[in-house]
């Protein structure tokens, strides 16, 4: 705590808007503008959330969508077995969920991530 | 009646009046036009996922997929697998910005991001399109698995649906929809998996020769039969490109609170549907070994317990998975009508009528209509059907989304271009199967199956149009990006686009 203030206090001028919203920062102001810098800060947000969806999307055909090219061209994995359960089956039937599950979770934690660092960037601290 | 037939009416009306009672609970509360269309969107994300799931596992997943796995074997997992699939490719390009674009509907958003009416009116038709394509396998579903329990005609059992459905949308809207279907998932998911319990544990003798159909390598093996890798190529892109353009999906996320929940919501989705998809291929394999081959396909799950158990015991495990093929049958098709009911509430009825009004007759014309359309309609497979509604989806909507959400140089007449042809080649193609075209070879595949042509073709068309009619870009995409991409906590001016029927 600061020390008590002495002799009569500063007059403070009080304006409308003051206390709830707090100040918007010179980059927002680019963005509202539609100037090129704001555009700039703007096509920087999307191309991390398009590379982040389209290199997800890359995972996701190179594993899954990859299945029916590998169970046509590799002979011994369409009757290969897992503890008496052909493989084909287990991979389609079970484990392909997984994957989509782990990709998704994957995706919600990097699109905050990329949406936290342009907040930090334009958003009011 | 025989005694599994009483049992098995007895949980359908059980479903059908739970179903309305909690829609009538609903009622109280949704009172303004909003509340008719999107909940007012008070709806957390654990309901709202559950209400997606509950609203999306339909006939084809209750029924028709267990019956695919049956009958065609490895290769039918992919339905089940691209179902599910379809809502991450929506969670990677879609969720959030769709939510963010705060339009209700897909012609909301085509009105938003393109400012054509043009481009709306198509959006629209399609809805429509879409809408009673997927709805047909619905009614068509209901006809088919109370004829099994009862004897009764088809259309009693489809007919039933359509009445309960329309009880429910017109009288309650989305809000005692939302509540109904988050409902109706466990409901499916418990119907599916306590019958389990008792048939997995026994070893009843099955039809003649039925076991040795187990063995079947063209069966038991991955990629059998003629044209197998453009087939389920095919299969791949209309099921994993088609799921985020179905309307009934589309209009759920504007429920949520803001982007960043409507992504939550969709891992949610995910994480109910992987475990729901688990249990019908149990079903297809149990059907293989004990059914015989004259079973139709989309019977199975329902015909299992008499085979495996008989008696009293079996009587309940048919009414229990009774009960939860009719919650499907309620819940896809309450979405579906709820989605046609407000596009051509809005667009047609609109200007005549007052909202809630053009609302509920739009409800009862989309319904009666279909069901017309479903009893002059000649036999289609349950889950076939469905995927070819999702072929059209990946054909129109989703290069609309995918194009409008990423790249600022989609205008109205490349939008519009690219959804006509890519609905009128997936359409034609429907159609044709629906006639009975079955011509041999590659173009017979590619009629049954014809995504993977026909999302290209769309693509393409929207992209070269865009790109000839350079000129007419919206003129303010700037402020639609920022609408769509920045998150919520930011401050930043995202223009004035109110969807209509908002308050």
């Amino acid at each position: 705590m600061s020390t008590p203030p002495v002799g009569p206090p500063q007059r403070v001028r009080v304006t409308a808007p003051a206390a709830g919203r707090p100040r918007r920062t010179t980059v927002a102001r680019e963005i509202d503008a539609q100037s090129e810098v704001g555009e700039v800060y703007m096509r920087s947000l999307m191309r991390s959330q398009l590379r982040l969806a389209l290199g997800l999307a890359a995972v996701l055909m190179l594993s899954v969508g990859l299945l029916p090219v590998l169970f046509l061209e590799v002979g011994w994995l369409r009757n290969a077995h897992v503890l008496g359960v052909p493989v084909a089956w287990v991979v389609l039937g079970g484990l392909c969920y997984p994957v989509l599950i782990g990709l998704a979770v994957a995706y919600v934690r990097r699109a905050e991530r990329n949406e936290r660092d342009f907040h930090d960037l334009v958003g009011p601290r | 009646m025989s005694a599994t037939a009483v049992t098995a009416v007895v949980a359908v009306v059980a479903v059908a009046v739970g179903t309305v009672a909690v829609g009538a609970f609903g009622l109280r509360l949704s009172r303004t036009t909003s509340d008719f269309y999107v909940a007012s969107r008070t709806v957390g994300p654990a309901t709202n996922a559950a209400a997606i799931s509950g609203e999306y596992l339909s006939a084809a997943s209750f029924l028709g997929a267990a019956g695919l796995v049956m009958t065609r074997g490895v290769d039918a997992l992919w339905y089940p697998v691209g179902w599910t699939a379809g809502y991450l490719l929506l969670l990677l390009f879609v969720a959030a910005p769709l939510r963010r674009s705060r339009a209700y509907t897909l012609p909301d958003f085509a009105e938003f991001r393109l400012g054509s009416p043009a481009a709306r009116g198509v959006a629209s038709a399609l809805v429509v399109l879409i809408g009673v394509l997927y709805l047909i396998p619905q009614f068509r579903g209901a006809g088919l698995t109370l004829r099994i329990l009862t004897g009764a005609p088809t259309w009693v059992g489809a007919g039933a649906v359509a009445l309960v459905v329309l009880l429910n949308v017109a009288a309650g809207g989305m809000r005692s929809i939302t509540l109904v279907q988050a409902v109706q998932y466990w409901l499916k998911l418990a119907a599916l998996l306590f019958p389990l319990f008792f048939l997995l544990g026994r070893h009843g003798e099955g039809a003649a020769g039925a076991a040795a159909r187990l063995h079947e390598t063209t069966w038991l093996e991955p990629m059998h039969g003629p044209h197998s890798l453009y087939l389920t190529y095919s299969l791949i892109l209309a099921t994993f490109l088609g799921t985020m353009g179905l309307p009934h999906v589309a209009v759920r996320f504007y429920t949520n609170r803001d982007g960043g929940t409507a992504r939550r919501t969709t891992v949610a989705v995910l994480v109910m549907l992987s475990a729901f998809y688990l249990l019908p291929p149990v079903y297809g394999v149990l059907g293989r070994r004990v059914l015989p081959t004259t079973t139709d396909p989309d019977a199975a799950v329902l015909d299992l317990p008499r085979y495996l158990l008989g008696g009293g015991g079996a009587d309940v495990l048919t009414a229990v998975l009774a009960a939860g093929a009719f919650a499907a049958f309620l819940s896809t098709s309450s979405g579906l009508v709820l989605s046609i009911a407000g596009v051509v509430g809005q667009d047609v009825l609109g200007r005549r009528l007052a909202p809630v009004a053009a609302f509920r007759v739009a409800a009862v014309v989309g319904a009666v209509g279909t069901l017309a359309v479903t009893l002059l309609s000649g036999g289609l497979g349950v889950a076939h059907a469905v995927e070819l509604a999702f072929a059209v989806a990946a054909s129109t909507f989703c290069p609309l989304l995918l194009l409008g959400i990423w790249w600022r140089g989609l205008t109205p007449a490349g939008a519009v271009a690219g959804m006509v042809a890519g609905g009128t080649l997936a359409t034609g193609a429907v159609v044709a199967v629906m006639l009975g075209a079955a011509p041999s070879g590659t173009a017979g595949a590619v009629l049954s199956q014809p995504a993977l042509v026909t999302v290209p073709v769309a693509f393409a068309v929207m992209v070269g149009g865009s790109l000839l009619t350079r000129g007419r870009r919206p003129a303010h995409v700037a402020r639609i990006m920022v609408r769509l991409h920045t998150p919520e906590v930011v401050q930043v001016d995202r223009g004035g686009f109110r969807a209509r029927g908002a308050d």
